[in-house]
């Protein structure tokens, strides 16, 4: 589908006002991983916003980026008790093996590895997401199992 | 008075043995006027760390003239160390929808939603699935009320509740000032009744067991119990309801691993408590409140990492608006590392705490007002290892 088709998808279902901002640039995000210009530009044409709008809005939220991403978003949570509990040791297994920095895409455009704040699973870390799907008590083996079943799907 | 750690099973009791539905037909029996007198009765207070009076915020928001009104429920659980709310959520979610209800029918709202934390999103699917039920159940009984789900996308200062209004409305999330109140003007600039999940179940459940019972716990100014998200160096971490009003020595003990240097009470922007005061901190609004989060460090914890920590969440979690949080929370992080450093004087940690003096006064919403608690508590008792 093209961007322009699916933001007017998205439009239909969330109805022709500004409150729908937020779901409509999530929507995208959950398709095409991030936010491209071209989208943004829709949306604004879409809502009857200016483009600077958009982009002020959706450039404040860490989840809707604006950079392009890969088809799977690592986020590895950084905060102070999964810090504690080794999640260096996760960050790097996963740079290692995916050959890349906290906040790269792969090559391939597989994966993309971010930290993030504070994912709401202290008394389980350390703890990372990958895309919307949360994986409590790691260990660094565990972590790249988790991703190579991401890999697969493809 | 000696208070002892009492644990307690409000929240997440049993819902198959409690029908939701049968409080609910039961509630929406009596007059909304009793049902608030009931709540300020019950002395329950907003359980998200504000601690404002629950009955106080609904009577308010009755009391303002508007054909439309909104009931939202915060579940944009942000502050590191709480995961309550989540379980909440994932366990017991028709008891927030009939806290919800309970409020709409009370207030004279139509409308009610949910804000889930983008870092939820993988709850969505169940929640909108049952909460579909709930709203079918609602059209058949003749309720007029329906709730909505709502998405973050991973911003912790939309938990300011005019931040999250902003987020609704599909703007940045930056707080508004305040007055007008959200009893006044939240949501669309609408009379709005704003409150933290673990809140509206409570309501729920004052209104099933009644205000008398529920005042039994806790002690004058703090009633009740509260659930605690326990971490850090703990064998047992996880999550606990317990009677408000314990002291902090009595909690450690039940929780610490035997070495427990301070615990930090109320997340990141709570305050740290070294060992040698936990005799005399009560947990409650009379001594340190928390919206839950309960964090143990134990004496192989470098207490400089832990501030560290804490303030690189507070530099990126700022939303920039105003200045004394934007430049505050990077001076503050830049200093303590220019101190560990030796580039600065230990006496430039004085300075600092006049910084977050300033932040407390000056700073627009709560995050930037509270980042002097961890700041000056960990600076205070722990300078030493700050500096060396």
């Amino acid at each position: 589908m093209t961007t322009d088709l699916l933001v007017k998808e998205l439009v239909d279902k969330n109805g022709k006002c500004r409150n729908s901002l937020m779901p409509i640039l999530q929507g995208i995000v959950q398709k095409e991983h991030y936010l491209s210009e071209e989208a943004m530009l829709a949306v604004a044409r879409e809502l009857d916003l200016s483009a600077a709008d958009v982009y002020g809005t959706a450039s404040f939220y860490t989840f809707l980026d604006t950079v392009p991403r890969g088809q799977n978003i690592i986020r590895v949570c950084k905060t102070i008790t999964c810090h504690m509990k080794g999640k260096d040791e996760i960050v790097n297994a996963i740079c290692n093996h995916l050959k890349i920095k906290v906040g790269e895409t792969t090559h391939d455009k597989k994966y993309t590895l971010l930290t993030a704040n504070c994912l709401g699973w202290c008394h389980k870390g350390p703890v990372m997401l990958v895309n919307d799907d949360v994986y409590p008590d790691l260990t660094p083996d565990k972590a790249l199992e988790i991703i190579q079943t991401y890999g697969k799907e493809e | 008075m000696e208070k002892y750690l009492k644990k307690v099973d409000i929240i997440f009791e049993d819902t198959k043995a409690l029908s939701c539905v049968n409080v609910l037909e039961k509630t929406l029996k009596r007059s909304p006027d009793e049902i608030i007198l009931d709540l300020i009765d019950s002395g329950l207070k907003g359980r998200g760390g504000a601690g404002f009076p629950t009955g106080l915020k609904w009577k308010f928001t009755r009391n303002e003239d508007s054909d439309v009104k909104y009931v939202i429920c915060n579940a944009d659980e942000g502050e590191p160390g709480t995961f309550k709310d989540r379980e909440i959520i994932d366990k017991v979610p028709e008891k927030i929808f009939t806290g919800m209800t309970i409020c709409g029918y009370v207030i004279g709202a139509k409308e009610g939603y949910i804000y889930l934390r983008g870092e939820y999103n993988f709850l969505l699917k169940g929640l909108q699935t049952k909460l579909d039920k709930f709203n079918d159940m609602l059209k058949q009984k003749h309720i007029d009320f329906i709730i909505h789900l709502k998405s973050g996308s991973g911003a912790y200062v939309c938990g300011e509740e005019s931040a999250l209004f902003e987020s609704m409305e599909g703007k940045r999330g930056e707080p508004r000032n305040k007055p007008p109140y959200p009893t006044v003007a939240g949501y669309n600039s609408k009379p709005t009744v704003i409150n933290n999940v673990e809140t509206l179940v409570y309501t729920t459940m004052i209104c099933h067991m009644g205000p008398e019972k529920f005042k039994e716990l806790g002690t004058k100014d703090s009633r009740g119990s509260k659930v605690f998200s326990v971490s850090g160096d703990t064998p047992i971490a996880g999550i606990y309801e317990l009677e408000l009003g314990m002291p902090l020595n009595q909690f450690v003990e039940e929780f610490g691993d035997g070495d427990t240097k301070a615990v930090q009470v109320g997340g990141a922007s709570g305050h740290c408590v070294p060992r040698k005061k936990f005799n005399d901190t009560i947990i409650g609004f009379e001594g340190i409140p928390t919206g839950g989060s309960m964090m143990i460090f134990n004496s192989s914890r470098s207490m400089y990492n832990v501030l560290h920590d804490y303030l690189e969440f507070f530099t990126e979690e700022s939303c920039g608006q105003c200045t004394p949080c934007r430049v505050g929370c990077q001076q503050l992080l830049k200093g303590i590392e220019a101190v560990k450093r030796g580039e600065k004087a230990p006496a430039y940690l004085d300075d600092l705490k006049k910084v977050t003096n300033t932040m407390k006064i000056a700073a627009k919403c709560g995050l930037g007002q509270s980042v002097g608690n961890p700041f000056n508590s960990i600076v205070d008792n722990f300078r030493e290892e700050i500096i060396y």
